[in-house]
């Protein structure tokens, strides 16, 4: 018996990983071979992806990108036995690509079967419960707090903070809600995680929930990603079942349950208060704070929100230990980083490592420049409320306040790259328009001025009064950063402004170079 | 999840309705899943079933329109037998997704936010997916695709349409 592992990643199947299990299976009946496919989660490598991974004495030999007609070959020339092809790529940790990630939060996506308990167990998932349990609340708050967590969802807000505020708080109902709205372009790894390896962020729930006192918890995911939600529902029932989730998880006194609230289309219900109004029932619309979720958040009562990534990293931290995660990363940035590689870049995927490795570094080395072959002309970091980093600001390090200092953001992990024939203008206003589309409403400068953006970059790129215009626009940024509610409003200005300031040359009548380009 | 296709979707019933809020209802759940339910099953939300779901919440009709035209998923009409959600997003453009978009729109015939007269695909605009390593992407009947192009999108639009 041979075991074979073959993606069930959205994004795998999107390049055909499904077709490909069923040729794998159809060729190893034709040819009367024992094998066993097992369908994982994504490693992150999506160049290479379909990518097919076989046991060989142990270890896993990988071979890919797959292409279903490619089966019948790979069989032929004993891919069973790891044997030699033009597509084989040697043993998957060896790849380069792999070995030089830090992979904490990702340790087990891509290598196990997400919904087998024993596979989990088996490669550690569960024991940051245990110990949890083990040392009680206040103690695992504080460990949460010595290794520096902040919030992986873009704010950066010191996790520790936060959950000590919700464990203070007056006993009675509190919940813990785990923000999957992850709408940002450009970023996946939620997505990954949620297909990949969903019972670690339920431990992660569950261990937030016997930490501040609250036995409910509640994810929610949005709905563009209906096979993450089916992978979690498969997965909450599983988690019931091994009673790592329902009354006494693990044996102790503590109760922790999930419930799986799917969203409905609207960006805006990212941003946590919109998110809670919308698990209420109601509009996604920003509520202003204070008060703060941690005081006043999910039905009014006290509610720890974080993001899947910021949770996930809590089991790291209590199995390995708040020092040891501590000791990676950079500055004020401690731990790992999941870094989202998307867009126009040859090698794309997800590569989690420590803080500080520089903008340059990921795009150029790790990304190795653009899919198409081009140069590359900006990277926008964060989503689309980023900046957009040209070239010369490629020695910014990974980091919270270094990309800050430099207008810009990290937000959710996204690096989405672009080639020379990418027109700024046309990408500040996608970014006002994004804005207009988008708005909750509650707010005028967000309602208001992102429409009247649109507008006064349409006046510009034909040419209408260019100089006043531009002046214009960055007034209106002003105003938006300034006096919107949240950062849908007040962070539009960050790709407006960068686009201006790194690449003003785009801005003025639409360039012929651009239309000979396309 | 209801494949987000209009192959399988039931004829107008006030039962149907009134049983979808019954079993949500006493899940304690609130009005967001009971609308989506609504429209797994119907394929869009009907005008009669927001008043009813209004009366069966206690909440104003303005209320429920309000959540209903907040979101982008919920659909005032019957969609298409087929629905090709194009993401129109920042990753997917860095690869030709707006070169892809105008294909798809010259391809159907029609706008985005529109369904083709034969009743066949609705096209509509999606903001991410997810698949922002394997850009451009759609969702086809909520099948993820990616690394789509021209004649990929031919192949599909055409597989389906005949």
């Amino acid at each position: 018996m041979t075991r074979i592992f073959v993606a069930r990643d959205a994004a795998a199947i999107s390049v055909g990983a499904d077709r490909v299990a069923i040729a794998v299976d159809r060729e190893a009946k034709r040819v009367g071979r024992n094998i066993e496919i097992v369908r994982t989660g994504s490693r992150g490598l999506f160049w290479l992806e379909p990518l097919i991974e076989v046991e060989v004495g142990g270890r896993r030999v990988a071979y890919g990108p797959v292409a279903p007609s490619d089966v019948e070959g790979l069989f032929a020339s004993g891919m069973l036995d790891g044997a030699r092809h033009a597509l084989a790529l040697g043993i998957v940790d060896n790849i380069p690509w792999l070995g030089r990630q830090t992979r904490l939060t990702f340790a087990r996506c891509g290598v196990i079967d997400p919904l087998s308990f024993a596979d989990y167990r088996d490669l550690g998932g569960g024991r940051a419960l245990e110990r949890a349990l083990s040392i009680g609340a206040g103690a695992v708050i504080e460990q949460v707090t010595k290794a520096g967590l902040r919030g992986r969802g873009g704010a950066g807000f010191p996790t520790g903070i936060k959950w000590r505020a919700v464990a203070e708080a007056p006993l009675g109902q509190k919940y813990i809600v785990c923000n999957a709205d992850e709408g940002d372009s450009g970023t996946f790894a939620d997505r990954m995680l949620m297909e990949g390896d969903p019972l670690q962020l339920f431990e992660a729930m569950a261990i937030a929930g016997m930490s501040v006192g609250a036995s409910h918890g509640i994810i929610y995911c949005r709905s563009e990603y209906p096979h993450a939600i089916a992978t979690m529902r498969e997965a909450i029932a599983i988690a019931r079942n091994e009673r790592l989730l329902g009354a006494r998880i693990a044996d102790s006194q503590f109760d922790f349950d999930i419930e799986l609230h799917v969203g409905a289309g609207s960006y805006v219900c990212g941003e946590e208060t919109a998110l809670l109004e919308s698990i209420e029932g109601r509009r996604g619309q920003v509520r202003a704070k204070p008060p703060l979720p941690a005081h006043r958040g999910l039905f009014g009562r006290p509610t720890v929100i974080n993001n899947v990534l910021t949770l996930a990293a809590v089991t790291t931290i209590l199995t390995e230990g708040a020092d040891a995660y501590h000791s990676l990363g950079f500055g004020r940035s401690r731990g790992t980083m999941p870094i989202q590689l998307g867009g126009n870049v040859k090698h794309s995927g997800l590569f989690e490592i420590p803080f500080g490795m520089t903008l340059g570094e990921l795009i150029d080395e790790v990304g190795e420049g653009t899919a198409s072959g081009r140069p590359v002309k900006a990277v926008q970091a964060g989503g689309p409320l980023g900046a957009y980093f040209p070239r010369s600001l490629f020695d910014t390090p990974y980091d919270y306040e270094a990309f800050a200092a430099r207008d810009g953001l990290i937000g959710h992990g996204g690096l989405v790259v672009f080639d020379d024939t990418v027109d700024m203008a046309k990408q500040a206003r996608f970014a006002m328009k994004f804005c207009a589309i988008e708005s909750c409403g509650k707010c005028t400068p967000c309602r208001i001025g992102s429409t009247r953006g649109v507008e006064t970059i349409d006046k510009i790129r034909s040419g209408e009064g260019v100089k006043e215009n531009i002046a214009l626009v960055e007034d209106l940024c002003n105003t938006m950063k300034f006096g919107s509610l949240c950062a849908l409003g007040g962070f539009t200005p960050y790709p407006v402004m960068s686009a201006l300031k790194h690449f003003r040359e785009d801005f003025g009548p639409a360039p012929t170079r651009l239309q000979a380009a396309e | 999840m209801t494949p987000d296709s209009g192959q399988n979707f039931a004829p107008w019933s006030e039962d149907r309705v009134r049983a979808i809020i019954g079993a949500h209802a006493s899940n304690g759940a609130s009005l967001l899943p009971i609308l989506t339910a609504i429209q797994n099953e119907f394929g869009h939300l009907p005008e009669e079933a927001i008043a009813i779901v209004a009366e069966s919440l206690n909440l104003s009709r303005a209320d429920v329109h309000g959540v209903a035209t907040f979101y982008h998923d919920f659909r005032r009409a019957p969609p298409g037998r087929h629905m090709l959600k194009l993401c129109r997003a920042e990753a997917c453009q860095s690869m030709g997704g707006e070169v892809l978009a105008q294909c798809a729109m010259r391809m159907l015939g029609h706008k985005f936010g529109e369904t083709s007269g034969d009743g066949s695909v609705t096209l509509e605009s999606v903001y991410c997916l997810g698949l922002c390593a394997c850009a451009p992407a759609a969702l086809f009947d909520g099948q993820p695709v990616g690394r789509l192009d021209e004649a990929k999108l031919q192949a599909l639009l055409s597989e389906f349409r005949s």
